[in-house]
């Protein structure tokens, strides 16, 4: 006879730990045949804010981080979910429908995404920042900075970890702290990559995931004044116009959508989005 | 007379020669307007110089359409060392013209001869300088190889450095490839008018730049305009949200240069006699009416005392009157409405208890004028401490630690500028690091070079003018298309399928945008 099997109580991730919804609120996760899989935590909107002053409380100490401290930290969780690659295969090919091999093939791209742009980290000011030749005696330099806040709308499609992983990666790079909205359909890769993080060298409060419904709460987050960019890479279906109109009250940096196949894919111009640059003039003494 | 009288020394008015009447510049010709004209008046007298024309919407369908034809059928086909040999061309001819243009912003602005003649006009000619070279290099733009120019860009600018906010918008617009429609601000459009006349010597192809005046209803018009591709605002934060909310859901790439509230810190250490130059600069250049002033500021509580006194000796010394005077220091405020706010916010500053100090002047009969002004006793939460004033009125805060500093500065949803004097490096640097402004002026305030990127973080907006970075405004990378793995990841576009998922939510946003 077969053991019994412990299922996971999957919940948000929200300042480095583990809580359920603030409503009480969960929802069904199917598998692509119907079946039940879990209750997902059905994020509210006190949820939400709970992320950003939680982002917000994190972006000192993370944007404050060394570059090279950054890249490795970054490093380090592609080297956690290489280890747990067999339980996010198992997941996707639940929630996505998909074989092992396509489903290990999703995983395999989403850590090379990861190490692609923890490369970046203590690069990405050499190669975006500049100095100037002004007419003066001045030290003239110009280097990008995190924006701060930045809140996701992950990719809502096929490829859940991926989605994520193409959506969060680039923003941390920087030094900014995120709050992510999660695929509402197969959250699952969302909140087991959140135990990556939670067991990674990654301070609490830098990535805070958000399981529920998008439509219900990026509206809050598009409006919220402490959150200074908002990524609407995964919110084609959403009435996005409506969230950039919000978004503009507060002047944040918004993210169109994406979709296709290329929606999400690696860039540069990725991390830069989130990035804002600061220009610094030092007088220099006449000799 | 007295010590420190100086007898007048007015700048000639006999090189300008201004018509009475300006139309529109709408591809490569003058035309009249089919809006109601109206007249463009010298702040520091109150006498009309001339009657521009207003842009209706027609007019501005037209200069919209003469910028996409000459976008498709000249200036995308152009090499980029040729557009370059344009720019060159009229770098050149504003220096040449460059005193009869200073007059000539000096006389519809209000600002001192001696900052139109020494900054203003200077810098215009060096941006078309320096961004006539980049336009035959922008693979080194930093937006990767063969970048694209965007279309018809719309550019709206305002009334404090009318001729140097014109440089900045067209110069890298026009270096990209891009072609451009530009209107001035409703009460400083005579030197953007003579620029046209500029690019009619430089024999500009016709359309490649348009020129419409008229008030804010005119801007919007043209911001809200399906034709354009590219929006770009300077002005009010209040102006610029409700850009962005219009261009919400369109393909326009939008910049945003907007407000300030800039902290300038001075610690214990600073050479003090220089710091009190950097505040007075910082503040009372251009009678404040800059963005990126120094309107906070503050002072370290040890040395409070000694700085103001030093401040209050050197604003004796500021001489405010005749803006064609080559010893003017202060000119006129711009209008009537600026002063009115002006007043309105300094009144209020003294209501909520802040003690106010003005210089000793004599105001000018007709104009209109406002004496230097400082506040102390300011707290955080003062009108005066958060709103920007925009005028000649400066708000002292003291500070006993630089954490405390660095959290005073950035106790503001604005972000553009900040400056900080010490005559310690590494505690500049350290500060710097922490401040969330995009200039910083380090023992200088209010510096100014074609080279180097400027605009803010925060509610100032988003996007940068100068330097390389302002090139990124105006271009997009090549699309490319293949695969999506990080081995094809080298300067990928972000916009590559934004099209399709915005298909379907156009019209409304259009329809959003009219409301």
């Amino acid at each position: 006879m077969n053991r019994l099997a412990i299922p996971k109580t999957y919940k948000l991730y929200i300042g480095g730990k583990f809580p359920r919804s603030e409503s009480g609120r969960v929802y069904e996760v199917l598998s692509h045949t119907g079946d039940f899989l879990a209750n997902a935590a059905k994020g509210s909107r006190k949820d939400a804010r709970d992320a950003v002053v939680a982002a917000r409380n994190a972006l000192g100490g993370w944007a404050g981080a060394t570059a090279y401290n950054r890249g490795q930290v970054l490093y380090r969780i592609a080297e956690l979910l290489e280890g747990r690659r067999a339980q996010f295969i198992a997941e996707i090919m639940s929630c996505e429908g998909v074989n092992a091999a396509v489903a290990s093939a999703q995983v395999d791209e989403a850590i090379d995404r990861w190490v692609w742009y923890a490369g970046w980290a203590d690069k990405y000011v050499q190669v975006a920042g500049n100095a100037n030749p002004v007419s003066g005696p001045f030290f003239n330099l110009s280097v990008p900075e995190p924006t701060g806040v930045v809140a996701i709308i992950a990719p809502q499609g096929t490829e859940s970890l991926l989605g994520l992983v193409s959506a969060i990666a680039p923003a941390l790079v920087a030094g900014n702290t995120v709050v992510v909205v999660a695929n509402e359909n197969a959250p699952l890769s969302a909140i087991s990559l959140a135990e990556v993080l939670a067991t990674s060298d990654v301070p609490g409060g830098v990535v805070n995931i958000v399981t529920g419904s998008p439509t219900e709460i990026a509206p809050w987050l598009a409006t919220h004044a402490d959150v200074n960019a908002l990524d609407l890479v995964g919110a084609g279906d959403l009435d996005w116009v409506e969230l950039q109109i919000s978004a503009a009250d507060t002047l944040k940096r918004v993210l169109p959508p994406e979709t296709g196949a290329d929606a999400a894919a690696p860039a540069l111009n990725r991390i830069l989005a989130f990035t804002e640059v600061k220009t610094v003039w030092h007088t220099k003494a006449i000799l | 007379m007295k010590f420190l009288d100086y007898a007048p020394a007015p700048e000639s008015q006999a090189l300008l020669s201004l018509k009475s009447d300006y139309g529109l510049f709408i591809n490569g010709d003058f035309t009249a307007g089919r809006g109601t004209p109206f007249q463009t008046i010298n702040p520091a007298t109150e006498q009309q110089i001339a009657m521009i024309a207003t842009a209706n919407e027609a007019d501005v369908d037209d200069a919209v359409a003469a910028a996409r034809h000459a976008y498709d059928g000249v200036w995308s086909r152009l090499s980029g060392s040729d557009r370059g040999k344009y720019l060159f061309r009229i770098a050149r001819l504003v220096q040449e013209r460059a005193r009869e243009l200073a007059v000539a912003e000096t006389l519809d602005n209000g600002k001192p001869i001696k900052e139109t003649r020494d900054v203003d006009i200077p810098l215009v000619a060096a941006w078309f300088f320096y961004y006539a070279g980049w336009a035959d290099k922008l693979d080194h733009a930093g937006v990767g190889p063969n970048p694209a120019s965007l279309g018809v860009a719309a550019q709206v600018i305002p009334w404090n450095f009318p001729l140097m906010m014109l440089a900045w918008k067209i110069a890298p617009a026009l270096a990209a490839g891009n072609t451009v429609v530009l209107k001035p601000a409703e009460t400083t459009s005579l030197t953007a008018l003579l620029f046209a006349e500029i690019l009619q010597q430089a024999d500009l192809p016709a359309g490649v730049v348009n020129i419409i005046t008229g008030d804010g209803s005119t801007g919007a018009t043209l911001v809200n305009h399906p034709g354009v591709n590219k929006v770009a605002f300077t002005g009010s934060t209040a102006v610029g949200r409700a850009i962005a909310r219009s261009v919400a859901g369109t393909d326009k790439k939008l910049s945003l240069e907007l407000g300030g509230k800039g902290a300038n810190i001075v610690f214990d250490d600073a050479p003090i006699d220089q710091a009190v130059e950097g505040i007075v600069r910082g503040i009372f250049f251009n009678q404040g009416h800059v963005c990126c002033a120094g309107s906070r500021l503050l002072v370290q509580e040890s040395i409070h005392d000694d700085v103001i006194d030093r401040l209050k000796r050197r604003m004796q010394t500021l001489r405010l009157g005749d803006p064609l005077d080559k010893n003017t220091d202060i000119g006129a405020i711009n209008s009537a409405e600026q002063l009115a706010r002006i007043r309105e916010l300094s009144d209020l500053g003294e209501q909520e208890g802040a003690e106010r100090w003005s210089a000793d002047c004599v105001i000018p009969e007709n104009g209109f004028w406002f004496a230097p002004t400082i506040f102390t006793n300011v707290s955080t939460s003062h009108r005066i401490a958060r709103d920007e004033i925009f005028g000649p009125v400066l708000s002292v805060l003291t500070f006993r630690t630089p954490a405390e500093a660095i959290a005073k500065a950035n106790n503001t949803p604005y972000g553009l500028s900040a400056g900080i004097w010490s005559d310690k490096g590494s505690r500049i640097l350290a500060v710097a690091d922490k401040l969330r402004a995009g200039v910083i002026w380090a023992n200088t305030f209010n510096q100014f070079d074609p080279s180097s990127p400027f605009g803010g973080y925060k509610e100032s907006g988003y996007g940068r003018e100068g330097g390389r970075h302002g090139l990124a405004a105006y271009l997009k990378p090549a699309v490319r298309t293949g695969s999506r793995s990080i081995a094809a990841a080298d300067h990928r576009t972000l916009s590559v399928s934004k099209k399709s998922a915005s298909a379907g939510k156009k019209s409304a946003s259009a329809e959003k945008a009219a409301k």
